[in-house]
């Protein structure tokens, strides 16, 4: 039960790739990980998400949380490959209208059988 | 022949565990017969009322525990979490707790964030008695297709 994030950096584009579970134990690490993101204007981060098999509201905290410090960095943050779940997480909460979200329908499809 | 049949799980009231919790409910959820969907959502509002414990109720004492009671009927599983260390009468404990008052739960439980909305959301019903520990007592209910 652990939660892991490597980066990929090109250029403007720094992808963050995040797998595991986010709960309230996990939650500090991938923390720590994001606030040492550095962030410059006009950096377009990629988080994907479809490696994430479980988050609660803390997990949408620290997303939040890096969200907020990317705006105003004039950095730019997207979630990608939710799976329908955490899509759901982010519609229910309200924060699907106020953060970059994109869905991945091919994750989806291999979401199911977990 | 009991109603329901009654599980309760006792653990320190550390975040390590509430994973724990999340995966015991999960089974309990699944011998019931609920979809992959509601088992999602009961592993969420078990750990976001488990979480809440391990943050609030034991800020200066960290040896502290949690309870966890699990109900199971037939057609719905009925899961308490209290953030005291005693086991408790499922039964009686169940008739004291009164509906939800908001102005009375939401200043505890907020502060955690999106925890109580999360509860509320996702399960059919979410009571919370302030008596002393926090009590947060949670219905789902099997949406299963009428076979009659």
């Amino acid at each position: 039960m652990d939660v892991v994030i490597y980066f990929k950096e090109e250029d403007t584009k720094l992808c963050g790739y995040v797998e595991g579970e986010i709960d309230t134990f996990t939650a500090s690490v991938l923390r720590e990980e994001l606030e040492a993101v550095k962030i410059r204007e006009g950096l377009e981060i990629y988080l994907d998400l479809s490696k994430v098999h479980y988050m609660d509201s803390t997990g949408l905290g620290v997303f939040v949380a890096f969200y907020k410090r990317a705006l105003r960095e004039k950095g730019k943050v997207k979630l990608t490959g939710l799976s329908k779940r955490l899509q759901r997480l982010f519609v229910i909460t309200g924060l699907s209208e106020l953060m970059d979200i994109e869905t991945d329908e091919k994750v989806e499809l291999s979401n199911e059988g977990i | 022949m009991k109603e329901f049949d009654y599980i309760e799980i006792r653990v320190p009231a550390k975040p390590q565990f509430v994973s724990v919790i999340r995966l015991t409910v999960s089974g309990l959820a699944n011998r019931l017969g609920f979809d992959y969907d509601e088992i999602e959502d009961l592993k969420i509002a078990a750990s976001e009322a488990v979480t809440n414990v391990v943050h609030h109720a034991y800020k200066e004492n960290d040896d502290g525990e949690i309870v966890i009671g699990c109900a199971l009927y037939n057609e719905k599983i009925e899961i308490m979490v209290a953030d005291y260390g005693n086991s408790f009468n499922f039964e009686e404990i169940k008739s004291k707790i009164g509906p939800y008052h908001q102005e009375e739960s939401i200043e505890g439980l907020r502060e955690g964030g999106l925890g109580l909305y999360l509860m509320e959301t996702l399960m059919d019903e979410v009571m919370i008695n302030n008596d002393g520990g926090v009590t947060v007592f949670m219905t789902k209910y099997v949406a299963r297709e009428q076979v009659r």
